[in-house]
């Protein structure tokens, strides 16, 4: 990588209509600035690919709130008021998925498998149009795998070779989506030189990582 | 005493030593208050950490650290935080010992609802399905009705959650096991007759004997 890129220039890299992935639970551990710059370029029919929407303003419920996103595959809207309403009028096409299910789907995708087995949902209406295979007689559903355009990471330290660390609970979606997006862009608290983070201390590897965000300036 | 402290303090009765418990949203997370005496308990919330305790004084509070309801929580000693693919290993691993849970709904073969009511309600099912499918025992914690309507009821009127049978169901009134034979009366609350339970629920009961009455756990401890 040459140098860190700013929010805006990473946001002018999703163009309309690009499934994104972002990390966050409730706005916790979402790349922030990314996504103020996303409402800034104004960006229109985006397919979002996370946990869930946050809260009106936080997170990637300022995406929802800016009228930037057309689908969500997430597995909860109930604390975005504006998320339910859009999706009542027809303006968000909501698909809810549970949180486990979604993060092995990510992590399929991510790491090449074709799909996982859960038994997650069967009996249920997640189970409607998915294989149900049996397997030393329990039933599991077949989850495919999920990809994105894009995948929009928090972290906590970045070094000069885009290695990652995490802090607590801000870590959830991040480590599984930097594997699953065709172009994954990380947004790091802190950026340090190489040899800062320990290899052991490292959870994404760097060479996963094609832009990092600047610091602010 | 009022009916969620109520129900909070006789599922704490429920918890083990040296066991992984999660807590769902809302009325299952006062249950952390209610721990017994001399038991020790790992409580794990699903967006990634095992350990936590009470919130921080106001002004210190982590923004990194939080509940699966995005509350400011604290990291106790010895707490470990990881991924949510972890998280769900640990749940539907067999690696979480007990879950306690909010419900809509549980009918007479103990299957729960509690993640959507069609047209009117659509949160999401977050973790829930993989909570019900994952944990050794899976406890229900809610109020016997809503607005005078049985919540517990012959057969689901909303989307289940899980074709398991929750392990027990704890309200205000009642103590409740989903038995194959089905619901088994097993305690009545302090001053709540058997009686008064039927009218109150709209499934068929089994009731062997005499039902006794719901103990609880008195003291408070000064924790999450």
């Amino acid at each position: 990588m040459q140098r860190a890129i700013s929010a805006a220039e990473a946001a002018a890299l999703i163009p309309d209509g690009a499934s994104v992935m972002f990390g966050g639970f409730m706005g916790v551990g979402s790349p922030d600035r990314v996504f103020d710059a996303i409402v800034a370029r104004g960006a229109r029919g985006l397919t979002i690919i996370g946990n869930d929407t946050a809260f009106p303003g936080v997170g990637v419920g300022k995406l929802i709130d800016a009228g930037c996103v057309a689908a969500a595959k997430v597995s909860h809207i109930g604390t975005n008021p504006v998320t339910q309403k859009k999706m009542i009028a027809g303006e968000i096409a909501v698909e809810l998925i549970p949180q486990g299910t979604l993060a092995e789907r990510i992590r399929a995708g991510g790491s090449g498998l074709g799909g996982v087995l859960t038994p997650t949902g069967v009996g249920t209406v997640v189970e409607k149009g998915k294989r149900l295979i049996e397997v030393d007689g329990r039933d599991y559903l077949l989850e495919l795998p999920l990809l994105a355009d894009f995948a929009l990471l928090r972290a906590h330290e970045a070094d000069y070779n885009c290695n990652l660390t995490y802090r607590l609970t801000a870590t959830n979606f991040n480590p599984l989506m930097a594997f699953a997006g065709a172009c994954v862009i990380a947004e790091p608290d802190e950026i340090v030189p190489v040899g800062v983070i320990p290899p052991d201390g490292v959870r994404t590897p760097g060479i996963l990582v094609h832009h990092l965000i600047e610091r602010p300036r | 005493m009022d009916s969620k402290e109520l129900i909070a303090r006789r599922v704490a009765l429920e918890l083990r030593d040296r066991t992984l418990v999660n807590l769902g949203i809302g009325l299952p997370t006062l249950v952390a208050r209610y721990v017994p005496q001399g038991i020790s308990v790992a409580f794990q919330s699903e967006n990634g950490i095992i350990g936590f305790g009470a919130p921080p004084p106001t002004g210190m509070e982590d923004p990194h650290l939080t509940d699966a309801g995005g509350g400011f929580i604290s990291a106790l000693p010895g707490a470990a935080s990881f991924d949510s693919g972890v998280s769900f290993a640990l749940i539907r691993g067999g690696h979480l010992d007990m879950t306690v849970l909010g419900g809509l709904q549980v009918d007479v073969a103990g299957h729960l609802a509690n993640w959507m009511v069609p047209g009117k309600l659509v949160p999401g099912m977050g973790g829930a399905m993989d909570l019900v499918v994952g944990a050794k025992r899976v406890i229900v914690a809610m109020q016997h009705a809503a607005k005078g309507q049985a919540k517990i009821v012959a057969s689901l009127s909303l989307p289940a959650t899980s074709t398991r049978r929750v392990s027990l169901i704890v309200t205000e009134l009642a103590v409740i096991e989903p038995t194959e034979e089905g619901l088994l009366l097993r305690e009545r609350a302090p001053g709540v007759s058997v009686d008064e339970i039927i009218a109150q629920t709209g499934a068929k009961l089994l009731i062997i004997g005499d039902v006794p009455e719901m103990p609880i756990v008195v003291a408070e401890r000064d924790v999450a």
